[in-house]
This record gives C-alpha cells, structure tokens and sequence, in this order.
C-alpha cells in the first residue's frame, strides 16, 4: 500500500550565524502514521519543527503539506491548513480559564454552542474537563502540558507537532499519555518530539534520528534500537 | 443570573443613572459630567487598543484631533452632521494609515513610533495655522452647532448628545469583548505567539483593533468640538496622547466601565483639589502614586479582582 505523504520536506537547512542548525533535512511523513524525532540536545529538532509550521524560516530548502509547497506561507496559514502545534516550553493564556484557552483554539474552526461542546471534549480526553472552570496558570505544569494538548486536539489537525509533551508528567500521566497518542492514530498524523525512550518505543510507528542537525537514521523502533550509529551518538551503549 | 446578564443590568444601570442625574446635577457638575463622558469614549476608544489588545499607544491624541479637526475644519461648508461624520472617517482612515505602519513595531519601539505620529500630527496642525489658527485654535459659531432642529450649545442638549456617544461607545465596548474577535484580541494580549500558532492573523487583528480604537477616539473628538465649539492644537499635543492612558489605569484597564471610572475619578480629583489648594496637582499626584501602589489593576480591575468575578 502506497501510503500518501502529509508531509514532505527537501533540502531544509537553517544556519544561524554560520552554526549549521539543521543541514539538507530530506524528511517525508507518511498520513496516519505516529513518528517521533529524537536526538542529543541540540540536534536541530525544535529548529526543524519551527520551520515546518512557520515559526522560524529556513535558510534554504522546501516545505511541501499534502503535495502543496508552503515554503512562503506565514504560520497562521499553515495551522489554518490543518497543522496544529503544542510549544517545548509551555505556552498558554495562563490568565484566562481552562476553557477559553481550548475555546480559543477551536473558534477558528467552529461557531457558538459547539465551540464549548468540542473543548469540553477535548478537556475530557486529556482528563481535565472537572478543571475547565479553573484559570490555567493555577495548574499544576503537567496538567499545563496536557492542557496544550487539548488546544492542539480541539483544532481537529491533519499533523499534530508535540514538542516535549511528557516533560514534566508524572509516570502516571506519561502512562494515560501513551494511550491517548495511539488512539489518535485513526484521526491525525502525529509529529512527536521526546526524550523519554519509553514513551518513544512505545507509540511510534517509525523514528527519525537528527544529529547536528542532519537525519542520521530512520526506521521501526526495533531497527533504530539495533542501529550502532545512533547508539553511539545518543542512546549510550548499554 | 448568568454572568451575561449581570453584565447587562450593570452597564445598562450605569447609563440609566447618567441619563437621571441630569435632572438633578446642579449647573456646573452637569456641565462637568457632559465633559467627562465624551472623554470617557475618548478612553473607551483608548481601552480597546490598550486594555484589550495589550498595545500602549502614545499617539493617541492625533485620532482625537482627527475627529476635532476633521469636523472643524468642514462643518461651515458641509454643514454639520456630514462634518461630524467626516471627522469620524478621517479618524479611521489616519488609524488604518498608522496602524499598518506602526504595527511593523512592537513594545517600546511602538509606543516611541505612535508618539513620533502624533507629534507629526501636531506639528502638521500649527504648520498649517492660516486654516487651523495654530494654538490659538478656532470657535465653531453657534449656529453651526445644530444637529438637525437640536442646538447643542443648549446645556441640556449637549448633556444628551454627550450621553448618546457615550452610552454607543460603551456598547461597541461591551459587544466587542463578547464576540469571537475581541476574545482573540484578548488572547493577543495575554500570549500573542500562542494565538498565531493557533492560526490567527495577528497582524490583521492588531489591526482592526488599531481602526476601531481610532475610530472611536475620532468620534470623541469630533464630538468634542461640536459640543463645547472649539478646536485647538492643544488637544493634539501629547497631554491628550498621556490622558486617555492615564483614565484607562485608574479605571482599570481590560474593563468595559473603567474608562468612564478612571476619567470621572481624575476630573473630580483635580477639579475638588483645585478647590482646597493652588498646588491642586500635588493632591493629584500623591493619589495617582497610592491607587498604583494599591490598586494596580485600576478601580475596576480590583472590583473585578475582589467582588465580581463576571466583570467584562
């Protein structure tokens, strides 16, 4: 089965004042497909996910979203376009209510009463619709984190890009976390960037490995757990 | 009762007891209250930039001479309602102007930028002195003063007019933080990169929210000069840019009344300190120096902080 490719990117480089952040990143994702992107700090895996919605533009290289190239599209028209993306360091409207932060980001696509019905849902799958009364910036981080996360499943994305998205969780949240990454599988694609190995090994589908901003190695989790080069550069050899 | 409707009652109270009291202020507080309410949609116009959007303007005077000019200037050969609506539509078109330019800044860079417009803006003003009388200003003769059959030198009839602006600008106010734009204005506020990346236009709702406070404070202006018939480079300089700043935190910036709050309380505050000492402005500014120590969220934003919760 030819699987058709949501996302799409050629060449993709950025160089900040002569440090090669991310260097000719062919990189190709699959629709439906949970991938992660791993990586020693300072891989370029943030700077590569800023340039895939926007945040940051590429020195050279193309972005292509279901065979579209929006190399030149500003962000707020790639998310439009169906990406939805959750911050590394938590970003939220700390000083409005849980529920007008989920709201917020489902208005763009929806109107009056089901604004409200859509967020509590997507509160209720993340566990926190007893909270939505709450003012965001009282929760706890990792209620925080899940909170972004809500705001990303709220806009219904074709890819969901999770930057760090159990940092901060506790073991059982990172557990319930797991569970809702795999179930998303029949409605999006997801991007996940994370450090956790566990978390890792257990929802992806399939794993690309950046090192100094380069693609060092793809497949399975098995095969990038057999794979020496990134044992070498970034799972230790143990 | 939803929150909705407390609002509702609330606000809708507030113009009842405006629209009461003129029957019952004594000559020179009647006088004073007409004052304060046109200035008080000068700072809701003020508000909706600065409270709402999260955007300090330091120019703002330059929409409110727009108005007063922009009427002024026409109202002995248009006559005096399309005078009045040119000065509104000159306010908006020198706010879309500056918005777009201005908005290519942002934090201090803005502020100093929206300044630079404004001074522009008064400079412009004294340079063309043969029309506009400079500093000295012109008056506007009575008879240009009349809206329809309604003589608006008549103390009555300027008290009504001055509550007309002030009860539509109060609901443009309300309106506006119920509808889906003004809450993305809101979240532009709080978090801007969060609301881009969560596919809004940022730039093009800065935007908006530049022409509509414009707009406002344009109508402000324009009103100003027809009720009280005058207009003068003074109300360009950049006491009425600092003004409306000033009413909006007393009042409490981000509410719908705090503008009328914070402009009623400043009048009063040097109008009845003026009565007890000549160094009136040291009263003033030993208060102002107590509210942002005590209340820095305004009047109103403590209300809403302590008491009602709903507040909008």
């Amino acid at each position: 089965m030819a699987a058709v490719s949501l996302l799409e990117t050629r060449g993709l480089s950025k160089h900040f004042a002569g440090l090669r952040a991310v260097e000719g990143v062919d990189f190709t994702l699959p629709e439906g497909e949970v991938r992660a992107l791993i990586g020693p700090n300072g891989a370029g895996k943030t700077t590569f996910v800023g340039m895939l919605c926007g945040r940051i533009a590429p020195s050279s290289g193309t972005v292509a979203f279901e065979g579209r190239d929006i190399s030149h599209l500003p962000a707020h028209r790639r998310i439009g376009l169906g990406m939805a993306y959750t911050f590394q360091i938590t970003s939220i409207f700390a000083r409005l209510p849980v529920l007008e932060n989920v709201a917020l980001a489902a208005r763009r696509r929806l109107k009056g009463a089901a604004v409200t019905r859509a967020s509590l849902a997507a509160l209720e799958r993340v566990g926190l619709a007893d909270r939505a009364d709450q003012i965001a910036g009282d929760l706890s981080y990792g209620h925080q984190r899940l909170l972004e996360i809500a705001m990303g499943l709220v806009q219904a994305p074709r890819l969901l890009i999770l930057d760090e998205p159990t940092q901060g969780l506790a073991d059982s949240e990172i557990a319930d976390f797991k569970a809702l990454v795999r179930g998303l599988v029949v409605e999006t694609t997801v991007l996940l960037i994370e450090h956790n190995m566990n978390v890792v090994m257990e929802t992806a589908d399939r794993i690309t490995v950046l090192n100094f901003g380069e693609v060092l190695a793809e497949g399975t989790p098995a095969e990038i757990r057999a794979n020496g080069a990134v044992q070498a550069a970034y799972l230790g050899t143990g | 009762m939803s929150d909705l409707r407390k609002s509702l009652v609330l606000h809708g109270g507030v113009l009842v007891l405006l629209f009461g009291l003129q029957f019952v202020l004594p000559a020179y507080h009647h006088g004073v209250v007409a004052r304060v309410m046109v200035m008080a949609s000068y700072a809701i116009g003020y508000n909706v930039l600065f409270g709402y959007t999260g955007l300090l303007s330091l120019g703002h005077a330059m929409f409110f001479a727009a108005g007063m000019y922009g009427m002024g200037l026409t109202v002995g050969v248009l006559g005096t309602a399309p005078a009045l609506a040119f000065g509104v539509v000159a306010g908006a078109l020198l706010a879309a102007v500056v918005g777009a330019l201005a908005l290519r800044t942002a934090g201090v860079a803005f502020m100093i930028v929206t300044l630079m417009f404004a001074q522009a803006g008064y400079l412009t003003i004294l340079y063309f002195g043969t029309y506009t009388r400079g500093d000295e200003g012109f008056v506007i003769p009575q008879a240009q003063r009349v809206l329809g059959a309604v003589d608006l030198s008549d103390p009555a009839n300027r008290y009504f007019a001055a509550l007309a602006l002030f009860a539509l600008c109060l609901m443009v106010s309300l309106r506006l933080v119920h509808t889906s734009f003004g809450r993305v204005l809101i979240a532009i506020r709080e978090n801007e990169e969060r609301a881009r990346m969560l596919g809004y236009n940022v730039f093009a709702r800065k935007w908006a929210a530049v022409v509509i406070s414009g707009t406002l404070s344009a109508a402000a202006g324009a009103f100003y000069g027809l009720l009280f018939g005058y207009a003068g480079a003074s109300f360009a300089g950049v006491q009425y840019s600092i003004f409306p700043l000033l009413w909006v935190l007393l009042g409490g910036a981000g509410t719908v009344l705090g503008p009328l709050v914070g402009t009623l309380f400043m009048f009063y505050l040097i109008d009845l300190s003026s009565g007890v000492t000549s160094a009136y402005m040291l009263i003033a500014g030993v208060a102002l120096v107590l509210l942002t120590l005590f209340a820095q969220q305004g009047l109103m934003g403590e209300v809403r902080a302590r008491v009602w919760r709903w507040l909008p």
